[in-house]
């Protein structure tokens, strides 16, 4: 316990968590995938845009998926056969997003020449050692996600590594593979998924597990997606890189973290997994503690439905009304443990519901840690406990409602995971969410289930495509951050900021595009700052295409728009993209009368005359301000001050 | 001790020094497209990359580290497990991708041709009856010929006459409807249906759609009316349903797609439905099953007849050279109605004169051949053509060459190619048999 000072008995997990990750010896691999912008497919000719439209009249396909017992891993094989079997995919297959390729109904057409060579250049950045001929491979994947059962994908470089100021990373594999379909919904006996994404080229690169910090993880991945982002040839915005993480510690077990979207999570996700293991770790010690042996968690499930005839909890009351059971089970030696918070708002009991969810598709357990609650009364727990042959002190019972099928299945994950905790921590697939906690997805996958892509002919990799591939390799970030401090003049900060943002790309091209007429500086506050700030209010800046700030950029040039202006013209075309950003430009365009300008600054003036006369001090800063809020943003702020300062000097005396 | 690339082989473990790195893995055969100088290695992460032997060091841990065996062709052979109910039913496996399983050491896809291992992909099948699996043929189904026709009829015959409740045919997709033709002249009266099944995903994938096909093809044998040649194969791209198609009606529309297989001109005879796994009933035109002893076999087929398609610039030669090579029997895949450029005609005549039949079907697939409309079909009637009526191009030359292979009377021959026997010839074409194609909202 002295690992976690914060820790107290009583659980609470507010504040920081100041573990000493070296003596915990913490371990992170990361697996960054990010979404190249091609123009097609990896697969076929389809756009790699995603479908925006209504899902009426789409194409919907319904599929089953067959999985044998030998296409699973190692690891509880049988298990995870039952997960998928009988499990509708309905598959969404929006047109022109979509062909027969994504549907499993037409073969693989050749491996997009674009997305290999931009794969490669980005691997030569990582100094990493491209195969001389590329064989893609298919990965057994059965959750639906992809149409064929399998993911095609393919190592293009082995090998490499990245600097960080905690020791070198090494860079293990790095790979081009399918991005898989998006999934929608989930019905419970039937998944959802929307095909538009299906085959979206991604480059994966997977780092050894040399991280031994949060800070360090966050600094390695943001380092990766920088080189990304300066090949100027992936996509933007939230959804296009995600980050899988593998975390271990001594004496706990490496677990698995899938889909990472935001960067910013990564060091939280971490603390909180150690934090996760800890808590494993401890629940592992006081069922010892406790005497609790495995043999003494009973396999039965009770069919308990008669003890709740007169319940006044409408939960249970509403599915017993529609035919189904409750079930419990008891978790001897449990009482306590359930309640036992083991990530923030995540406990014990939360785990064996999300194990509940995913076995029996119920829609989780209600465990007596929790009660009396959902209108499930003192005495029902009591006749619960007797009925089961349960002790009230030490044991814990689990309910659930629903489908016979289901709930038998959803109890029975759940005593298995409870026999678990005696083992300690186990090897488990789980998916992040928001706020950095994590869930259970699934058990770990053995050694991959791969097999050739047969129908998709191998690339001899020749000096033809490394040519080509040359044109992609980025930039070492060291020297694109001297480079913005010492060639375009622009503060430190602000190079960070723009290093840190996705449109470090866009600056280049700009100060190429603007060269001296539009100082490099405003362009980097405008990438860094002001499209920050739109984001904060909730624009959907990825709108914003490099055209379309040309465009707004151009219009600065030529005097058309203010730089109040440009922005008010990409809000309003982030928003809407649907209108031309001439007519936009048209609408803020600063291109007024001078002397509507100098109008409005004697209206001003006249009708505050006595104000300024008196505060003649602070006589520029009022009209400045009316004047410009009478404008609104359509006249550009030096011009203005131009304007009242001389009239304010022609008409109240010098000194303006 | 340090190898060449010429002395490592197929399975063998290798450590290769290159350019300072160092690549250890399981050397695998190379693809057809692989070039020379290569070796494909398998890496411990399941993954394959080639790596050029120029400059390499290669170190051989361990020589055969798993096994990579070329397939040996095996005598055929019969296998069996016990089901859950009465019912036996009997699999001929003539090849095709519809049974085959990867094995993930070597990355090789096999066939599966023995009862367990076909139980293992559909195990459903078990709640049907017990399964035989009879390892017939390991053919692709372009190297299917009319000899094999016979092979494949001869062994259903001796299944029908031995005592099966159902017999499933499992056959490459490409010309599994010759096949189906060739078997529904060559087996009347059948006592069950024989519903012939293939896969347009190989089975080695979780999406094939061989599963669904093949269970539909049994709960077909079992339980329908009719004693017909069938080919069962899903009827959409879901997984939904399958259609089960008569044989001599039924014609592959598309290259990839799982319901490749329509009926051309006239209805499908039933669906089987997934969910529920009843097979509905479409079409209430069919031939009922008939008592065993009812059975006639005639698995002869004559391999000298073609099949020829007419298109501008079409050359008599080609009909002369065929008459001079001896063959009995062409099929001409006309244009429209039935045509072919007039000046075919006296190449045509001449070959009717040496008793080489000359039959006329269209390239339209859809509709009936009519030579009356037109001056050229008058003429080539006249010259001694035989309209197939709506029979599909491959369906008329299956027939031809069964004819041709069992009745040595030509006037008979004649005779029986106008005349339906297997419903291979719709009389009538209600407005619906015709498919909607889309032309906008
Ligand atoms: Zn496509």
């Amino acid at each position: 316990m002295k690992l976690m000072k914060s820790m107290k008995n009583d659980y609470s997990l507010s504040g920081t968590m100041d573990f000493n990750y070296d003596e915990l010896g913490l371990r992170v691999g990361l697996e960054v995938h990010q979404q190249l912008d091609t123009k097609a497919k990896l697969f076929c000719k389809c756009s790699t845009k995603l479908y925006e439209g209504s899902f009426e009249g789409v194409a919907r396909i319904e599929r089953y998926l067959r999985v044998t017992k030998s296409e699973i891993g190692e690891v509880d094989p049988a298990a995870v056969f039952e997960f998928m079997k009988g499990k509708k995919i309905i598959y969404l297959a929006p047109s022109n997003h979509t062909c027969g390729v994504e549907l499993d109904e037409e073969p693989p057409h050749e491996l997009n020449r674009e997305a290999l060579e931009i794969a490669l250049g980005i691997a030569m950045g990582f100094k990493s050692k491209v195969v001389d001929e590329v064989h893609v491979m298919r990965k057994i994947v059965v959750d639906g996600s992809n149409t064929t059962g399998f993911q095609r994908t393919a190592i293009i470089a082995l090998g490499g590594e990245l600097d960080d100021d905690e020791g070198i990373v090494r860079i293990q594999t790095i790979c081009l593979e399918e991005d898989s379909a998006r999934k929608i919904d989930d019905l419970g006996d039937a998944v959802v998924y929307n095909l538009d994404r299906l085959g979206i080229p991604l480059i994966e690169i997977a780092t050894a597990p040399d991280i031994k910090s949060p800070e360090q993880a966050l600094r390695v991945a943001s380092k990766i997606g920088l080189m990304l982002r300066l090949t100027n040839k992936v996509k933007r915005g939230l959804g296009t890189i995600r980050q899988d993480l593998n975390i271990s510690i001594k004496d706990g077990a490496k677990i698995e973290i899938k889909g990472v979207q935001r960067l910013e999570l990564l060091p939280k996700v971490i603390m909180y997994e150690v934090l996760r293991q800890l808590k494993l770790l401890e629940i592992k010690n006081e069922l010892i503690r406790r005497g609790v042996r495995e043999e003494d968690i009973q396999d039965r499930i009770y069919d308990v439905t008669n003890l709740f005839r007169d319940t006044k909890s409408r939960l249970i009351s509403g599915n017993v009304s529609k035919g189904y059971k409750v079930y419990a089970a008891c978790l001897k030696g449990f009482k306590g443990l359930l309640k036992l918070e083991l990530q923030p708002g995540r406990r014990f009991g939360t785990e064996l519901s999300d194990y509940a969810r995913q076995w029996g598709g119920t829609s989780g357990i209600i465990h007596t840690d929790e009660l009396p609650a959902y209108g499930i009364s003192h005495d029902e727990v009591l006749e619960l406990y007797k009925y089961l042959g349960a002790n009230i002190e030490s044991d814990a019972i689990v309910l659930t409602v629903g489908p016979e099928d289901r709930c038998i299945n959803a109890l029975r994950a759940v005593i298995n995971r409870a026999k678990e905790a005696l083992r300690g921590i186990p090897k488990e697939t789980r998916a992040a969410n928001e706020d950095g906690t994590t869930r259970y997805m699934r058990p770990q996958p053995g050694a991959a289930r791969m097999y050739p892509e047969t129908d998709v002919p191998p690339v001899k990799i020749d000096e033809r495509i490394i040519k080509e591939a040359l044109k992609y390799v980025p930039k070492d970030p060291g020297s694109v951050y001297d480079e913005l401090v010492r060639k375009y003049s622009l503060s430190q900060e602000l190079s960070r900021q723009l290093l840190r943002s996705p449109y470090i790309t866009y600056f280049y091209e700009l100060v190429q595009e603007f060269g001296d007429e539009i100082p490099p500086q405003y362009v980097a506050s405008l990438l860094t700052i002001h499209i920050g700030s739109l984001r904060n209010e909730g624009v959907p800046v990825e709108n914003l295409s490099i055209e379309v700030i040309k465009h707004a950029l151009n219009a600065l040039r030529q005097g058309r728009l203010s730089r109040d202006g440009v922005i008010n013209v990409l809000r309003e075309y982030a928003l809407d993209n649907r209108r031309p950003i001439s007519e936009l430009i048209e609408k803020y365009s600063t291109a007024l009368d001078i002397k509507y300008i100098y109008d409005a600054v004697h209206r001003v003036i006249d009708s505050n005359i006595d104000e300024l006369v008196k505060r003649k001090d602070k006589a520029f800063n009022i009209v400045m301000g009316r004047v410009m809020n009478e404008l609104r943003g359509k006249a550009d702020g030096k011009l203005v001050a131009e304007v009242v300062k001389k009239v304010l000097n022609e008409r109240l005396g010098h000194g303006y | 001790m340090d190898f060449t690339g010429s002395q490592v082989r197929p399975g063998d473990l290798v450590r290769i020094f290159k350019d300072g790195y160092v690549i250890e893995g399981i050397v695998m055969p190379l693809t057809e497209y692989s070039s020379k100088d290569l070796l494909v290695i398998k890496l411990s992460n399941g993954y394959n990359v080639g790596i050029s032997i120029a400059g390499a060091r290669i170190e051989v841990i361990k020589e055969r580290y798993i096994n990579i065996e070329e397939l040996t062709a095996e005598e055929p052979r019969v296998s069996f497990v016990r089901g859950m109910s009465d019912k036996l039913i009997s699999v001929i496996s003539t090849g095709g991708t519809i049974v085959s399983k990867v094995e993930y050491g070597t990355g090789a896809v096999k066939p599966a041709i023995t009862a367990e291992e076909l139980l293992e992909f559909v195990p459903e099948l078990k709640d049907l009856g017990s399964i035989e699996v009879v390892d017939l043929f390991r053919l692709l189904s372009e190297n299917m010929d009319p000899d094999h026709w016979t092979a494949i009829a001869n062994t259903v015959a001796k299944k029908l006459n031995g005592g099966v409740d159902g017999i499933v045919v499992t056959h490459g997709t490409d010309t599994m409807s010759y096949t189906a033709s060739a078997l529904a002249f060559a087996l009347r009266n059948l006592p069950m249906p024989i519903a012939m099944v293939g896969s347009q995903r190989s089975s080695d994938r979780p999406s094939s759609d061989a599963a669904l096909n093949l269970l539909s093809a049994a709960i077909t044998s079992l339980n329908a009316p009719f004693g017909e040649v069938v080919v069962v194969m899903h009827g959409v791209i879901s997984d939904s349903y399958s259609l089960v198609h008569r044989g001599v009606k039924v014609r592959k529309m598309h290259s990839s797609r799982r319901d490749a297989f329509q009926s051309i001109n006239d209805l499908p005879l039933a669906k089987v439905d997934y969910s529920s796994r009843k097979l509905i009933m479409i079409n209430s035109r069919y031939i009922k099953r008939c008592t065993k002893g009812e059975l006639i076999v005639m698995p002869k087929f004559e391999k000298k007849v073609a099949l020829v398609k007419a298109y501008p610039g079409f050359n008599h030669e080609i009909i002369d050279f065929l008459v001079d090579r001896g063959y009995r029997g062409i099929v001409i895949e006309g244009t429209g109605l039935g045509h072919i450029s007039e000046s075919c005609i006296s190449s045509i005549r001449r070959a009717v004169e040496d008793d080489v039949i000359i039959a006329m079907a269209t390239q339209a697939i859809f509709g009936r051949v009519n030579m009356n409309v037109y001056t050229t079909g008058r003429r080539l009637l006249l010259s001694g053509v035989l309209p197939a009526s709506d029979m599909l191009p491959e369906t008329a030359y299956v027939k031809l060459s069964w004819l041709l292979g069992n009745f040595s009377d030509l006037n008979e021959v004649r005779g029986l190619f106008t005349v339906n026997l297997v419903h291979e010839i719709n009389e009538v074409h209600e407005e619906r048999l015709f498919p909607k194609w889309y032309h906008g909202l």
